[in-house]
């Protein structure tokens, strides 16, 4: 694999990258004793309007890793990871409390362009999205709106072959997105994720639109990019977070009292994978994770 | 209480089937009148085509298109009107296309939701139902006479624009709602900017309905009589006129037909006003056909 042409992501950019907007790639010096935590969340609240929909979360997702977001529909674990990319910036009435630091410096910080901000953490959303137009420019979209001056057929092959999708789609990258199948939408999606060099890919319920070889194989995928990528996955699938996380958030509803007897989610338990699902230190948690709620 | 053996059950349900209800006869009847209803519009339409096919088919010749008006109808022609509404086409296209889809992507990608967002919807959607007698009034008033352009083209191409402005806003913003938000949450989240977002994904996807949208909103200002004929639109204009500018006075099919059916002979008021309905109406059938092939060809892809 020609893994060259995507220079392995950077663990630690400096300060200063998240404030320029359109910036090139960059090769910052890491620093061992930061480099561990990719998103230092502490008592991160998301309310829509006045309602909270998920409150008081903190919890460190390290570099490297695969960290999975399980628990009940509706319990904000979608809203916690769109909070991680500010596309809940996007929604009028969102609103975030509490801070959130990637590689120490405040996502949410007056100066912070959330466009520089997507460009470094990477989004897979649970409908595959591609573009209506041809394969081939669905992967070329994010290189040119970042201007970056690169090989752009080198990339577009590196990425779907990174996706594991070029074998399928090698002799018709003209054809239109559209005309694949939903497995491979979705690693088109990837592919189109990785073409601008993320630091972290956000991944939404990336299987929930698909059959059970389709989601075997972005499981797979997701162990490779492991390699070079964070990944943080929002998953209705538990046995899914146990087959390719490394650490498992418990997320869960609860009744505000003092919010006029509304729900908004909590962060319940926050550990290793498989202290989660063999060792679970609160009985909300082991309830879930052995099917006798949610 | 009876028993049932089986025989009678099925010769009773045999007999219910075959018997003439009369809830049968009444809902024949009430498709038959939701029928009739259908079939009167369309049989109106039929005889209105018919007539007027054969009153004027007889005078459609080249020389028609090309020719002036002239006070005998075997040496008239429409070519001013023809010109002239092919003209205002071209100008209101070019006036309308770029102010309305401007404004629908704003409405429908950039604007804020606040209150005077939605006072600007209200107007917009109000617009589009005011008589177009009140925007020919409008445009006398301020094209003609305010801003000194005259009895112009320019005039009728602007006071049309404004009349099918607040159409293709509408057309334009029901387009860009049906680009999924998917697509622009895609975008977005590859670092594109909002801008290059609409620019390169949502505009180009929704073009198609926009482009259907304007090819109707075209179609109804060319066949517009009243606005131009408040803005000054002439019967007719002399041959040494040409080549004229958007600053000139100018004419339009429907005025001409206009003129031809209020003069007292039988052969302009019949036959040469049929010739020229038949041509304005092959134009508006050609836009149309235009139109639902664009939306046909790109139905929407996802």
């Amino acid at each position: 694999m020609e893994r060259t042409a995507v220079p392995a992501p950077v663990p630690a950019p400096p300060a200063e990258v998240l404030r320029v907007r359109h910036e090139g790639s960059v090769a910052p010096v890491p620093d061992p004793a930061e480099a561990l935590a990719v998103f230092d969340v502490r008592d991160l609240s998301v309310c829509y309007g006045d309602r909270p929909a998920i409150r008081d979360v903190t919890m460190q997702i390290r570099q490297g890793e695969i960290t999975a977001l399980i628990g009940p529909s509706g319990c904000g674990k979608s809203t916690l990871l769109r909070s991680f990319n500010r596309m809940n910036d996007l929604i009028p009435s969102a609103r975030v409390e509490g801070t959130l630091r990637y590689y120490g410096q405040d996502l949410y910080a007056r100066d912070v362009d959330p466009v520089v901000v997507r460009r470094r953490i990477g989004m897979v959303f649970q409908k595959p999205n591609p573009f209506p137009k041809s394969i081939y420019d669905n992967v070329a979209f994010g290189p040119k709106v970042n201007g970056m001056d690169v090989d752009l057929d080198g990339l577009v092959e590196t990425s779907l072959r990174r996706a594991a999708l070029w074998d399928e789609v090698r002799t018709k990258l003209t054809a239109s997105a559209y005309s694949l199948s939903g497995g491979q939408q979705q690693r088109l999606c990837i592919a189109r994720a990785i073409a601008v060099n993320p630091d972290v890919i956000l991944m939404d319920e990336p299987c929930s639109a698909l059959d059970p070889i389709a989601t075997a194989r972005i499981e797979d995928l997701m162990r490779e990019l492991q390699e070079s990528y964070t990944i943080v996955i929002v998953t209705h699938n538990m046995q899914q977070a146990a087959r390719v996380s490394d650490r498992t958030a418990f997320i869960t509803t609860e009744v505000d009292s003092d919010a006029g007897d509304h729900r908004s989610g909590r962060l319940v338990e926050f550990d290793r994978t498989e202290q989660i699902f063999r060792n679970p230190q609160h009985s909300r948690t082991e309830d879930y994770v052995t099917g006798r709620f949610g | 209480m009876t028993m049932h053996t089986p025989q009678v059950s099925a010769r009773r349900a045999v007999a219910a089937l075959d018997a003439p209800t009369s809830r049968g006869f009444r809902e024949r009847a009430f498709a038959g009148l939701l029928f009739a209803a259908t079939i009167v519009g369309v049989l109106v339409l039929a005889v209105l085509l018919v007539d007027v096919v054969v009153d004027g088919v007889g005078r459609l010749r080249p020389e028609f298109l090309g020719r002036y008006a002239s006070r005998f109808p075997d040496r008239t022609g429409i070519r001013a009107g023809l010109t002239g509404s092919l003209s205002l086409l071209v100008l209101v296209a070019l006036v309308a296309f770029p102010l309305g889809v401007g404004a629908a992507i704003y409405l429908e990608e950039f604007a804020p939701d606040n209150r005077f967002t939605r006072l600007m919807e209200a107007n917009i959607a109000n617009l589009a139902g005011v008589p177009s007698v009140v925007y020919g009034l409008l445009g006398a008033a301020v094209f003609v006479y305010i801003l000194q352009m005259g009895r112009s083209l320019i005039s009728g191409a602007l006071t049309l624009s404004l009349l099918v402005l607040p159409v293709v806003i509408v057309a334009g913003r029901e387009a860009l709602r049906a680009v999924p938000r998917g697509i622009r949450d895609g975008g977005l989240a590859l670092g594109a900017t909002p801008w290059q977002v609409t620019a390169r994904q949502v505009l180009p996807a929704a073009l198609p309905g926009i482009m259907t949208g304007v090819i109707l909103a075209l179609s109804r200002a060319v066949g517009e009589t009243a606005p131009v004929l408040l803005v000054g639109a002439l019967f007719s204009r002399r041959a040494s006129n040409e080549p004229w500018s958007v600053l000139e006075s100018f004419s339009a099919l429907p005025v001409e037909i206009f003129n031809f059916v209020s003069r007292p002979q039988e052969a302009f008021k019949v036959e040469v006003a049929s010739a020229a309905i038949l041509v304005l109406l092959a134009l508006l059938l050609v836009m149309n056909s235009v139109a639902i092939l664009l939306r046909n060809r790109f139905q929407r892809r996802w």
